[in-house]
């Protein structure tokens, strides 16, 4: 393979200051490592822990929590860059990676900043400058306004002319803000207005494009790279088509479906339209890809995206490699006949997330984390560990999981299997979701759109399924063996080590042991009776049916294994015992059972499940519409909270008078904090049992 | 490496290469004819044994039971189980209490569950009152049972936990009940005297408490009581409204209310079973008991023999012998015995092994006692006094040798040092019947009247002063010997007719539900059970600190 090294200047970049967090800091700094260049990380007050912090080879404080005072402060960052004597500053993606103005101060400086020149980025940072330029330069652009005149009637005109539906857009818009389709002529104006509202708010500007808008389009991407010498190449395309809320879920490439031909146009419109604009680095040309395979840009992403791995999995390439050595003023290391395609790759995005609720995002601590095992063709891109915490003041994303194989159906497959075991106990994820996503027939057969998920919403979203009586007799097995452990741990640091008092065999003098334990599932409560066997075994009943299980809890790598039985079939689900629940993985998927607390425990625990209303998750409170004394009904707004840049309104659970607000406005609610205690209304007390 | 260990954070073995112990018993031949019909024969006597425990674990009828779970209350066994640490053994004692005792009157387990058991990591006398026998009222026997417990929990130094939930005294029965010594006022000068030797005495009201039984909440040192099942008072309502005309609830005239708002009576307040058993396990914890252990004790190791062969080799022919070593060498740990004189007075085997890692004397007879054997019993339940080692005693035992020779050789004497050596071991003492226990072998191998902290029998056993053969004879040799005097015949058929009748007798009284119903043992267990039940009954026993022993006059 042609590498090529550099003649000439090159700027040295011995010392890379990321000025990002989470597992693109933590990307950056594996190759810096790899290169010889020392990292330097910077931090807020919530990462003072985080794994990019204690990876770096420096690490400075940059701020408090919110990221405008710390990870989006331009002062801070470059103070810090010239503290540490940084060559270059690499922005990763989001924060300051396409901020014009981030990079003209990097310049300033001196200081080398790892992307595209600033001109490239204002650009392409304005919609329907970036179209023109990609019109003139013989790319294709679907047809739309883009005019000065924001009139209403002459936004609507244009509207009538491109045909509905269409979409509007702001000129500044991204990540789905400020974006509303109008299907005809009849709701326009209201979709107009919404937008600019939007975008107002957003970003302080309500310019906005009409275009036609494509039904049920792909998102089609071309990674594309360029040097200082003039040079510019393309990594092939990557199908990022499934989203939700507008956000990529699920990446891959090559695009499924596409030919040779195709990929090849894709691959030079992309090119062309970087070399259009000097485009230096690592960039990304999108595309809206219609059923007949014709495509239109969209967009250009001057940073490396977050889906990079999937391009450098099927090109066995390594993109912030490239990006050091072309900001270093080094020549790109493959040029375009060097570069072959080779196989299929897939990353998931490991959400806090509840797909449940609207894929409502979550915040809060990994209690237990394990995860597949890292090699050639499977990568976990994260930045976080178990027992770190999901921060609800930056992005949910817990992990991206990238594999790799020889076509799509071993890839996917792949995918799968490792996705199962991708466990994570202490908040919500996509994980279950990412199954029956990736397990879909469509998606199987590469049939994807931008509307996958709402088109086969109810395939993704099974109702869910009551674990089967094999499930609850490994979950009583292994809080039977959790608590075993627990009185073996007892009994051999006291004073009187082998008694057989100590023992967890249930032994009964002439009778047979009897347990009813009664278990949680959701909001459903199961009886499995237990039976202690004289041999160690045990035998459960649930309902009518009768189990005979054995089973011992194994170490392996860091998390546990129930090895069991359950009437003679054996299996080793993931056992992961917190508290009072007990998560079971295993490859059918998996499982949460819970011992309910007794009554008189339940006015001792905090979950405040019994009384008040509880924060959904980390977040700032913004409203109290409740005092102490008042009389509500269930249902009534008790407090609006903002969490994860969104509000949330909670209500009261039951009705009943408050007893006692605990939050003011402003402050800050845990997730799981109880907000009110609420006195229910008196009503008959049923049986105790 | 001599010296004692008192506590071992990680337990040190003393034993070295050269030190390897020989490994005691042997392979039965399991296609012997015999094996095979012992086994089987014990099999039946050991699932009897099973089926009659698992109807008296049920307690009262069905109706009873329903009763009382409808009231939101647990079944006394559940009570138990949720007082336990989870899923931890529990040591129940004499499940047979008041069998077949009462005529037609029905009383399982006596109406009463008491047994040992870990709460919150301590080894505690747990005593509960089953109200769906005959409404928990205290029959006789259940007053015995209930002492029992309270003696035990004295030996061994054991805190007490009372789930209460009686109706008092059985009042058809008070005359068997009320006004002895070891009647119902005993329970409470137990508790006091316990109390004052520092063993904790907790009740935990659940039911009623009338009368004579609002004592034990207001005796113990720590009492909770649950909300609306709970009561406590000295006179129900219908004695208030006899005596005084006052009308009044139960629950106002004695709940929880009352005792932990106004009166004092109890101090905590339990919502349900539940929440008093999970109080209860807080009082212990807050205990702040340490148990000391004043023996070594060793990493546990199983026996190489299963337990089960002991079905084979015992048998229940009382008649066919069998080497007690090879009992032995089912319960021990690692199969491992020290015999100590193994080649002198051979029909007492006599050594040192552990148990669950406990050391323990073992004394077991293999044949009648001759004089050597039991000055050789004596010499060694001296070293085990001496060295403060628990004493077993395995008793299978028709008694000292009879006969003009022995006599003359002084076997009364050398009897009596077995029997004074016995009765002065202060060690903690343990007697499993596992055949026959006939006469003064009853007292030399340590029966019920040498206080053994503990004594089992098992299925197989018999118990009587001789066998009924024996008695038989007796009795009919003195018939004849005065009818001969007379003048008059006794013929060989009327010599059967009376035979008949004694040995049919002696075998009833002679059997181990008997024994067990009228509380003269602590529980018949399943041999395969029995390294378990020693094991269990050790470990209580050491919670008790050491006493010295001082042995009275051996006659020479």
């Amino acid at each position: 393979r042609g590498v090529r090294f550099v003649s000439g200047e090159v700027g040295r970049i011995e010392k890379v200051l990321i000025a990002n967090r989470g597992e693109i800091a933590c990307r950056v700094m594996r190759t810096a490592k790899k290169m010889g260049v020392r990292s330097v990380a910077v931090y807020s007050d919530a990462d003072r822990h985080s794994m990019h912090v204690a990876m770096a080879d420096e690490a400075y404080h940059i701020g408090p929590p919110p990221s405008q005072q710390s990870y989006l402060s331009m002062e801070k960052v470059l103070e810090v860059a010239k503290r540490s004597g940084s060559h270059a500053v690499h922005p990763g993606y989001g924060f300051l990676s396409e901020n014009t103005e981030f990079a003209e101060a990097c310049k300033q400086e001196g200081i080398i900043f790892i992307g595209p020149p600033s001109s490239a980025i204002r650009d392409m940072g304005i919609k329907s400058t970036s179209k023109h330029i990609m019109s003139a330069a013989g790319v294709p652009i679907i047809g739309g306004y883009h005019g000065e005149d924001q009139s209403n009637e002459r936004l609507q005109a244009e509207a009538s002319q491109i045909g509905f539906p269409v979409m509007i857009k702001a000129v500044r818009g991204g990540g789905g803000k400020g974006m509303r389709i109008a299907r005809s002529d009849s709701d326009f104006l209201e979709q107009l207005e919404s937008a600019r509202r939007e975008a107002r708010k957003s970003f302080n500007d309500d310019v906005m494009l009409v275009e036609k808008f494509v039904e049920d389009p792909r998102h089609v991407e071309v990674q594309v790279f360029g040097d200082m010498h003039g040079n510019a190449v393309y990594l092939f395309e990557r199908d990022c088509s499934v989203q939700r809320r507008h956000q990529k879920i699920i990446e891959e490439a090559p695009g499924p479906g596409i030919s040779p031909d195709v990929r090849r146009k894709l691959g030079e419109a992309a090119v062309r339209a970087a070399k259009a604009v000097n485009y230096v680095g690592a960039g990304t040309v999108e595309f809206i890809m219609d059923a007949q395979h014709d495509f239109y840009f969209m967009e250009m992403n001057t940073r490396l995206q977050v889906e990079h791995p999937v391009s450098e999995m099927i090109t066995g390439t390594d993109l912030v490699e490239w990006q050091l050595r072309v900001a270093a003023g080094e020549r790109l290391p493959l040029l375009q006949e060097d570069i072959a395609l080779s196989g299929h790759s897939f990353e998931a995005r490991i959400y806090a997330e509840d797909p449940n609720n609207d894929f409502l995002p979550g915040a809060g601590p990994l209690l237990h984390l394990s995860t597949p095992a890292a090699d050639q063709y499977t990568r976990i891109e994260t930045g976080v560990r178990e027992g770190d915490e999901v921060s609800a003041h930056y992005d949910p994303m817990i992990a991206k999981l990238v594999v790799w194989g020889e076509d799509r159906s071993a890839a996917l497959k792949k995918l799968r299997y490792c996705l199962r075991q991708y466990n994570i106990v202490g908040l919500n994820t996509n994980i279950d979701f990412l199954l029956s996503l990736s397990g879909h027939p469509e998606f199987e057969a590469g049939r994807v759109s931008t509307s996958f998920i709402p088109q086969h919403h109810a395939d993704l979203f099974p109702a869910p399924r009551a674990p089967s009586g094999e499930t609850l007799c490994q979950a009583a097995l292994g809080l039977l063996l959790q608590e075993r452990k627990h009185t073996e741990a007892f009994t051999q640091a006291s004073t009187d080590p082998f008694s057989p008092f100590g023992s967890s065999s249930g032994w009964r003098n002439n009778i047979q042991f009897n347990r009813n334990m009664r278990l949680q599932l959701g909001d459903k409560k199961v009886d499995v009776v237990v039976t202690y066997n004289s041999d160690g075994s045990y035998r459960m009943q649930v309902g009518q049916a009768v189990y005979h299980v054995t089973g011992a809890v194994e170490l392996e790598g860091g998390a546990s294994f129930l090895h069991c039985s359950v009437n003679g079939v054996k299996s080793r689900p993931k056992l992961v015992v917190l508290d009072d629940t007990v998560h079971l993985f295993s490859m059918e998927g998996s499982a949460q059972v819970s011992v309910p607390v007794p009554k008189h425990l339940a006015g001792v625990s905090g979950s405040g499940q019994q009384g008040g209303a509880v924060a959904p998750m980390t977040g700032t409170i913004e409203k109290v519409l409740v005092k102490a004394g008042d009389k509500v009904t269930a249902g009534d707004p008790l407090m609006v909270m903002i969490a994860m840049k969104m509000e949330h309104t909670i209500r009261a659970p039951k009705s009943g008078v408050i007893k006692k607000v605990f939050f003011v406005e402003g402050s800050q609610a845990s997730r799981h904090a109880a907000l009110v205690e609420l006195e229910e209304e008196k009503e008959e007390e049923g049986s105790s049992q | 490496w001599l010296l004692r260990c008192r506590v071992l954070p990680l337990p040190c073995t003393r034993t070295y290469y050269a030190d390897r112990v020989a490994r005691l018993g042997s392979q039965p031949d399991k296609h012997s004819s015999e094996y095979q019909e012992n086994y089987e024969r014990m099999k039946v006597l050991v699932d009897q044994l099973r089926d009659r425990t698992e109807k008296i674990k049920l307690g009262g009828g069905e109706k009873a039971r329903t009763l009382h779970t409808s009231r939101g209350k647990l079944l006394p066994r559940e009570r138990i189980d949720r007082l336990l640490d989870p899923g931890t053994p529990f040591l129940e004692f004499s499940q047979f209490a008041g069998y077949e005792l009462y005529g037609k009157e029905d009383v399982p387990a006596g109406g009463m569950i008491t047994g040992i058991g870990r709460v919150s990591g301590v080894e505690c006398v747990v005593v509960a009152n089953d109200a769906t026998v005959k409404g928990g009222t205290y029959y006789p026997i259940t007053v015995k049972k209930h002492l029992r417990a309270q003696e035990i929990a004295q030996q061994n130094h054991l805190p007490c936990i009372y789930l209460v939930d009686s109706g008092g005294a059985n009042l058809p029965r008070q005359a068997d009940v009320f006004p002895d010594r070891d009647h119902f006022g005993r329970i409470f000068y137990n508790q006091a005297r316990l109390s004052s030797e520092g063993i904790a005495q907790i009740a935990v009201v659940m039911g009623s408490c009338t009368a004579g039984g609002a004592y034990v909440p207001a005796m113990a040192d720590e009492s909770i009581i649950v909300q609306k099942q709970g009561t406590i008072f000295l006179g129900g309502p219908p004695l208030v409204k006899a005596a005084t005309g006052e009308e009044v609830s139960a629950e106002d005239l004695g709940g929880a209310d009352l005792h932990c708002k106004k009166s004092g009576v109890t101090d905590h307040y339990a919502l349900d079973d539940n929440h008093a058993l999970h109080l209860a396990r807080k009082t212990v914890r807050s205990l702040n008991y340490r148990k000391n252990i004043e023996v070594t004790v060793e990493p546990t190791e199983a026996p190489l023999f299963p337990s089960d062969e002991l079905y084979g080799i015992v048998g229940d022919n009382l008649k066919r012998n069998f080497d007690v070593r090879e009992v032995i060498a089912r319960i021990v740990d690692g199969s491992k015995f020290d015999e100590f004189k193994a080649f002198y007075g051979d029909t007492l085997v006599t050594g040192f092994s552990r148990i669950f890692g406990y050391p323990v004397g073992i004394i077991g007879n293999n044949g009648v006692l001759f004089s050597e054997s039991a000055k050789k019993g004596t010499h060694f339940i001296e070293l085990c006094c001496q060295r403060n080692i628990p004493l077993i005693f395995l008793q299978n035992i028709t008694g000292f040798m009879v006969g003009r020779e022995y006599e003359a050789g002084g076997i009364a004497k050398d009897g009596a040092k077995m029997v004074t050596a016995v009765a002065c071991a202060n060690v903690p003492k343990m007697t499993v019947i596992i055949g026959g226990s006939y006469g003064a072998g009853n007292y030399g191998m340590c029966g019920r009247a040498y206080s053994p902290r503990f004594l089992y029998m098992w299925p197989n056993s018999r118990i009587s002063v001789m066998g009924g053969e024996q008695a038989a004879t007796v009795l009919a040799t003195i018939t004849k010997d005065q009818r001969t005097r007379e003048g008059k015949e006794f013929t060989a058929e009327q010599e059967a007719a009376m035979k008949e009748p004694i040995v049919r007798r002696f075998e009833e009284e002679g059997s181990p539900y008997y024994s067990s119903a009228r509380l003269w043992d602590d529980g018949i267990i399943d041999p395969a059970d029995t390294r378990l039940v020693l094991g269990l009954s050790l470990s209580a026993a050491l919670n008790a600190p050491t006493k010295k022993t001082h042995f009275g006059v051996f006659r020479m």
